[in-house]
């Protein structure tokens, strides 16, 4: 296992080289630069701002020169906010950003799993149907319509908690965001977990657990869960990698100061290095939690070995 | 009972009373600000969201009151060479630093110098090309010493400008020219813009930035005028998405908002009533027209299309009357100016049809001959809007319009470029209040001048007009002339004014409606 996991770690690093590599040209690649705006500069004024960031040089230049920085730890400054350098930014913003996808996300696996269970044991009934209906509607109602729905009701209406804002990670301000972030995610791994309960509940080795008198919470936490968790975790690795970078939509309309809206506004405003370091964030947490799910995968299945 | 003491008693009481009373509380303002800055360093700034934050950190030679009036700021007086071409700017006596040192003439010389070094990468050094050798400098031509700024001693500061330039003061209001503090710029380097480290001289200083979260500004105690300032601490809340905004401001997380989501315009005016502030911006919304590219070489063609949209039509309906419709390229709103009109703001909307069909006729365009028209717009639900308004409007009369929708960076890197295009969607927002700033774009060697135009007519009058520096009347007169040309011949197509929109809560004193739209957190209280 660990020679595995090992070997898992040193492929990753042609991955991610050939990622940033493949970023560095496509982003080039886009028409107009971080300085392209409604106040046209002069050429005089570009000229000065290209050279004082470098921009002047030949692209390969510019390449090896940022290849260079990236192995000693250097994302550069923005060039759309430089008061800050790139590293600085994450600093501020992946706090916050892990805080509510994590919370989003156990929140996700608890309720959702739950749901999902509930849903299975009791197949084609009343609680099953409530349980898919609400799985359908979650994931179906787009971010953008909850969060708003949910300012209206809980911050303007019922003025239980805050519009928007940070509040510099008050528990009150946090529950917005989680609840919307969790809602679709809560949806998917209910059924999923559902469909996936169904499953293992027909397997042989339940039948005889049920027949040689086994409770059934026995049944279903001890034996059944076990193998149904399997879908549960091979979707929680990506989901955890997009949830843990920030949500574009959660983050603008609740004003909350984390690294999602950077993948979208660093991209609009060609901030080459604040995209490169977004690149560079996303790449290895997929990475990384896609190696976390085939461990996991190992552990809780003991048919899978890995030499 | 003579043996009791009263007054050790009546003395604690008193004392416990005093204890007891609230602490006064802080006078703050939660500030709305569309976006965060992009640099809190005066010389790398280039959007009018800095331009808040730093007209409250720092104070320039002269500076905006609440209605962006010209008053004094570090300099308290000033006085002219016959010439119009020197200025003597007399330093307070009184102007400090945030650390307790002297404002002077030196930190002036320092920090114009530093804003035209090529080694700045300043975007609005262009500020200061009025200034002999401004351009030299910034273009590496000469060195920044040579630049028309000199120190007379620390209270005198003189500035020797290329020509006379009677707009000078008003550029002076830009925040790419406040003074910055050298002695802290050599100590932190890049850091010296972090907050607890920010050395400023305005009525307030950095106690707080927070990407994306909030910038919070305290009072400054070392402000000569700090004894008017009545604000305790300014939050400056990035609001970029305006609808949360306008949640934010309901539930009382914010007392004011910079920008309004106008598609609701209706509705929140019906529920906030006068809190919605809307008034004249000095800002232009146009379409650039390639000048040079066949067929909108003949201008005669470029006013047949002008002459058939209906502007009154995008106001009302398309931006729910926040913006106004545009026959000049200079809005209204600047004193001592009128603006040149075209001459079909008067005509009815048929006259203006029978003309313009004449004129396609002309051209041999027509319903079954139809004319190609690609328009270029960037992202914006409002600028989309408006585009196929146009082209709905355009439709009956043969002219078959196409639609180019890219975002911002592409659109305007394709018009520096000088790409392929017809017409393109372009903004122009005042940097000071003079109609230079709108006519200066259509000159053959800007930057700006998106259309091509070239026009010897309009150089000429131009660079008479640059010439006519010591008379203001003659000035203004040279300008209109050469703004009919502008509208006359379409080098850029003007269709709307912007207005500020903004919402205001009722607590805030000194919010007071401007053409500029400055707002400084000087003259407001709660």
């Amino acid at each position: 296992m660990a020679r595995y996991v090992l070997r898992r770690l040193l492929t990753a690093i042609p991955t991610l080289f050939f990622i940033v590599t493949l970023s560095f040209f496509l982003l080039r690649v886009a028409p107009g630069g971080p300085f392209s705006q409604e106040r046209g500069l002069s050429p005089e004024v570009k000229a000065n701002l290209e050279r004082v960031y470098q921009l002047d040089a030949p692209l390969w230049r510019q390449y090896l020169s940022y290849l260079s920085d990236l192995l000693h730890g250097n994302f550069g400054p923005s060039y759309n906010l430089p008061d800050f350098t790139v590293a600085d930014l994450f600093r501020v913003g992946l706090p916050v950003s892990i805080q509510l996808g994590a919370s989003a996300l156990l929140l996700a696996l608890i309720i959702g799993s739950v749901l999902g269970i509930i849903a299975a044991l009791r197949q084609n009934r009343g609680v099953d149907y409530a349980v898919v209906a609400l799985a359908t509607a979650g994931s179906t109602i787009p971010t953008f319509v909850i969060a708003p729905l949910y300012q209206l009701v809980f911050a303007l209406t019922l003025a239980w908690v805050p519009v928007a804002g940070w509040g510099g990670g008050a528990l009150i301000n946090k529950i917005g965001p989680v609840l919307t972030l969790a809602l679709p995610q809560i949806a998917i791994v209910a059924r999923l977990m559902r469909g996936s309960m169904i499953e293992a509940l027909r397997a042989n080795h339940i039948r005889t657990a049920r027949s040689l008198g086994l409770t059934s919470f026995a049944v279903v936490v001890k034996h059944a869960l076990r193998g149904a968790v399997l879908p549960i975790i091979s979707y929680a690795g990506p989901a955890a990698a997009a949830l843990l970078t920030g949500s574009v939509v959660v983050e603008t309309v609740f004003a909350i100061p984390g690294v999602g809206r950077y993948f979208v506004d660093a991209a609009l405003n060609r901030d080459y290095t604040l995209v490169m370091g977004t690149v560079v964030l996303i790449a290895v947490f997929v990475i990384v939690f896609n190696l976390l799910v085939d461990v996991a995968y190992a552990l809780v299945d003991p048919r899978v070995r890995y030499e | 009972m003579s043996g009791f003491r009263f007054k050790p008693l009546m003395l604690a009481a008193l004392m416990l009373g005093i204890a007891s009373l609230p602490a006064a509380a802080e006078m703050i303002y939660n500030r709305g600000n569309s976006a965060d800055p992009e640099s809190l360093d005066p010389h790398k700034t280039s959007t009018i969201y800095e331009a808040h934050i730093l007209r409250d950190l720092f104070e320039g030679l002269v500076m905006q009151d609440a209605t962006s009036g010209l008053i004094p700021g570090v300099a308290e007086s000033w006085t002219l060479s016959p010439d119009g071409k020197v200025y003597t700017f007399k330093v307070r006596s009184d102007a400090k630093w945030s650390n307790g040192e002297p404002v002077t003439a030196d930190d002036f010389v320092y920090s114009f110098r530093r804003l035209e070094d090529p080694a700045t990468g300043a975007e609005y050094a262009s500020m200061l090309y009025v200034v002999k050798n401004g351009e030299e400098v910034n273009t590496g031509k000469a060195k920044p010493d040579t630049l028309g700024v000199r120190a007379v001693d620390p209270k005198t500061l003189e500035i020797t400008l290329k020509s006379p330039t009677p707009y000078f003061l008003e550029m002076l209001t830009h925040q790419a020219t406040y003074p910055v503090n050298k002695a802290s710029i050599d100590a932190l380097g890049a850091e010296w813009v972090k907050p607890g480290k920010l050395v400023s001289n305005g009525p307030f200083t950095l106690a707080e930035f927070i990407p994306n979260d909030h910038i919070r500004l305290v009072k400054n105690p070392q402000f000569h005028a700090a004894g008017e300032v009545k604000l305790d601490a300014v939050n400056y809340i990035p609001t970029e998405d305006r609808s949360t905004a306008i949640k934010r401001y309901e539930g009382g997380e914010l007392d004011s908002n910079d920008d309004l989501p106008t598609e609701q315009l209706a509705d929140l005016k019906a529920k906030f009533g006068d809190q919605v502030k809307i008034g004249p911006y000095l800002g232009t919304y146009y379409y650039a027209i390639k000048t040079d590219k066949a067929p909108w070489t003949n201008p005669k063609l470029r006013r047949a299309i002008s002459l058939l949209i209906d502007r009154d039509f995008l106001a009302e309906k398309v931006w729910q009357n926040s913006m106004l419709p545009a026959y000049s390229m200079v809005p209204p709103g600047i004193e001592g100016y009128t603006p040149a009109e075209a001459d079909y703001a008067e005509m009815s909307p048929l006259d203006r049809e029978d003309e313009a069909k004449k004129i396609l006729a002309e051209f041999g365009y027509g319903p079954d001959t139809p004319l190609k028209l690609e328009i270029r717009y960037n992202t914006s639900e409002n600028h989309k809007n408006t585009a196929v308004a146009i082209q709905e409007q355009l439709k009956p009369f043969g002219i078959d319009v196409s639609l180019i929708n890219t975002d911002t960076k592409t659109h305007y890197g394709l018009l520096e470029q000088k790409g392929n295009y017809d017409f393109a969607r372009g903004g122009w927002i005042a940097d000071y209040k003079d109609p230079e700033s709108f006519l200066g774009i259509s000159r053959k060697a800007s930057g700006n001048n998106y259309s091509n135009f070239n026009d010897l007519d309009f150089e000429k009058l131009m660079d008479e007009a640059a010439g006519a520096g010591g008379d203001p009347k003659a000035r203004m007169q040279k300008l209109a002339e050469a703004e009919k040309i502008l509208v006359d011949q379409l080098g850029n197509m003007p269709l709307l004014y912007y207005s500020y929109h903004s919402i205001v809560s009722p607590k805030l004193k000194g919010w007071e409606p401007n053409v500029m739209d400055v707002h400084p957190s000087r003259f407001i209280s709660k």
